[in-house]
């Protein structure tokens, strides 16, 4: 097991979840993304992934967000609230 | 919901959960909002929890609480690309004494909200505020997808990511430099295992510190829980970000170092986890009171990286913030008049005046990353120079040993760097 590297893909699948329809994450002014001047910053800092770069914009898999806030204070053009209640990650262990 | 609360204390955690038990005890109507499906559920530390603070609230805890170990050795580990030092110190005191347990939060907080509801406390959980419900200028409460809540003081306990200290105008959104990312697996690893791997006796624990393996300011931290270890990295967002690194490859990284990788064989990954961590010290600690409104906790800042202390603070921030809200309702006075009293009195504790005293060691070590980079593999070439057998006479191996050192840091700059250090402490 420690030889052999996860993915995160293969890390989230552990986790709990409840997903909402709606998604808690957006980018405020996508045309800001063209000339993103942070580097992809919220792709890159994203410890789940959540963030991709598809056909000239930003794409967001939020139901795999734990809700950290590190894309947040990358970039002020990620819009982040809370998700609904009870929506969202559920920690069993934490 | 038309009915008034004394408080509406928003999130359960440490500091929500003190603040709601101390007023609910003193007979104060209070409402605990958790965005959760139960307390924890949003929740992730290192970490362990402190025996001194947490007993103000629960004496005994440990005997009731589901905590995971009692921490009997705290260790400093220095590493460098494959190897490492380690400083390890563990006295049977902590086995006499008890002085920190490695808990898992999803487990802990149910258990000590269950405190605050005991004492009279309503807790709701899956409640999301959306916004603070104000009036001319004044905090009348909060906005929930169920609807507007009206109290005479809110309690802001949302963490690190507060959304209620922005709405009501009293933070700005956190420097990068001032926040650490913390990326954390929960592995699972058989008992015995962990007793054998780390030399524990049964319920003693590790909790250990490791820099050397990542960009600028960093450190990984590991505690040993009853059958699972709580494996992780913590890095500040402005290092993270110009070092172009991934966090999950850092980590990866980390855990497959070779000092690292042993301890942590053949576990079962049960949980991946992040969260942020307010680590910028006593300047970020903005304003905390406003008219009808404390900010405790993480959502406060109250952090002190440099003895990794956070949910005592939590819990002392939540306890002095309920007693002020007692006060205030004695003279019926809701406005920063006297929730003033929070931060003066706050001034007075260890909180703020530990966080005082280190105000200048985050942005010292933010600005000399060399402590986490250059130092530890200095270090390890150090030792191993030391210790390597061969002809050369010990005369030269001291000379090289020398000539290493100041390769890596100029006497000057070595001189520079501990002589500021030591300012800092004194």
């Amino acid at each position: 097991m420690t030889q052999r590297v996860l993915s995160i893909e293969d890390k989230l699948y552990r986790n709990r979840y409840k997903v909402d329809e709606e998604s808690h994450l957006w980018i405020k002014d996508p045309k800001m993304c063209l000339r993103c001047p942070f580097d992809f910053a919220c792709i890159r800092v994203c410890p789940t992934d959540v963030y991709k770069w598809e056909e000239n914009k930003i794409t967001i898999t939020y139901d795999a967000c734990v809700e950290c806030g590190a894309c947040r204070i990358a970039c002020y053009d990620v819009g982040w609230k809370n998700p609904k209640g009870g929506f969202g990650i559920s920690y069993k262990y934490g | 919901m038309e009915e008034k609360f004394d408080s509406v204390v928003v999130g359960a955690g440490p500091a929500g959960i003190a603040a709601a038990y101390t007023m609910a005890k003193a007979g104060l109507k209070v409402l605990v909002l958790e965005k959760g499906e139960r307390p924890g559920a949003k929740n992730m530390f290192g970490g362990i929890i402190f025996r001194h603070h947490t007993e103000k609230l629960a004496p005994e805890f440990w005997k009731t609480a589901p905590v995971e170990r009692h921490v009997v050795e705290y260790q400093y580990w220095f590493l460098s690309k494959d190897s490492h030092l380690l400083l390890s110190h563990r006295n049977q005191k902590f086995n006499g004494q008890y002085n920190a347990f490695t808990v898992h939060r999803a487990k802990f907080d149910p258990w000590f909200a269950k405190l605050a509801e005991d004492a009279g406390a309503v807790i709701i959980n899956r409640t999301t505020v959306d916004d603070l419900l104000v009036q001319d200028g004044t905090i009348l409460g909060v906005k929930t997808e169920r609807g507007d809540i009206r109290a005479d003081v809110v309690i802001a306990a949302d963490g690190v990511n507060s959304m209620l200290a922005k709405q009501a105008g009293i933070r700005e959104e956190l420097p990068q430099d001032a926040v650490v990312l913390a990326v954390k697996e929960v592995i699972a690893i058989p008992k015995q295992r962990i007793e054998e791997r780390f030399n524990l006796g049964t319920d003693e624990g590790v909790a250990a510190l490791l820099v050397g393996w990542g960009p600028g300011m960093h450190a990984g931290f590991m505690y040993t829980n009853r059958d699972t270890i709580s494996i992780g990295i913590a890095v500040n967002m402005r290092d993270l970000d110009k070092s172009k690194q991934r966090p999950n490859v850092l980590f990866e990284q980390f855990k497959n170092h070779p000092s690292i990788a042993p301890l942590i064989k053949e576990g079962e990954l049960k949980e991946y986890s992040a969260h942020l961590i307010p680590e910028g010290g006593y300047d970020y600690v903005a304003n905390i009171y406003t008219d009808g409104m404390l900010v405790v906790g993480d959502a406060a800042m109250l952090v002190n990286a440099v003895n990794w202390e956070g949910t005592n603070l939590a819990m002392t921030s939540g306890i002095i913030a309920g007693e002020t809200v007692i006060e205030a309702k004695k003279k019926n006075d809701f406005s920063s008049r006297t929730l003033k009293k929070y931060r003066e009195r706050l001034e007075e504790s260890f909180v703020l005046k530990d966080l005082k005293k280190y105000r200048g060691i985050p942005e010292f070590f933010s600005s000399n990353p060399d402590f986490f980079t250059v130092y530890p593999e200095a270090l390890n070439e150090l030792f191993y120079m030391w210790h390597v057998v061969d002809d050369e006479f010990k005369a030269d191996r001291i000379k090289r040993m020398k000539a290493t050192l100041f390769k890596r840091r100029s006497r000057i700059n070595l001189i520079r760097d501990f002589y500021h250090l030591w300012r800092l402490f004194s």
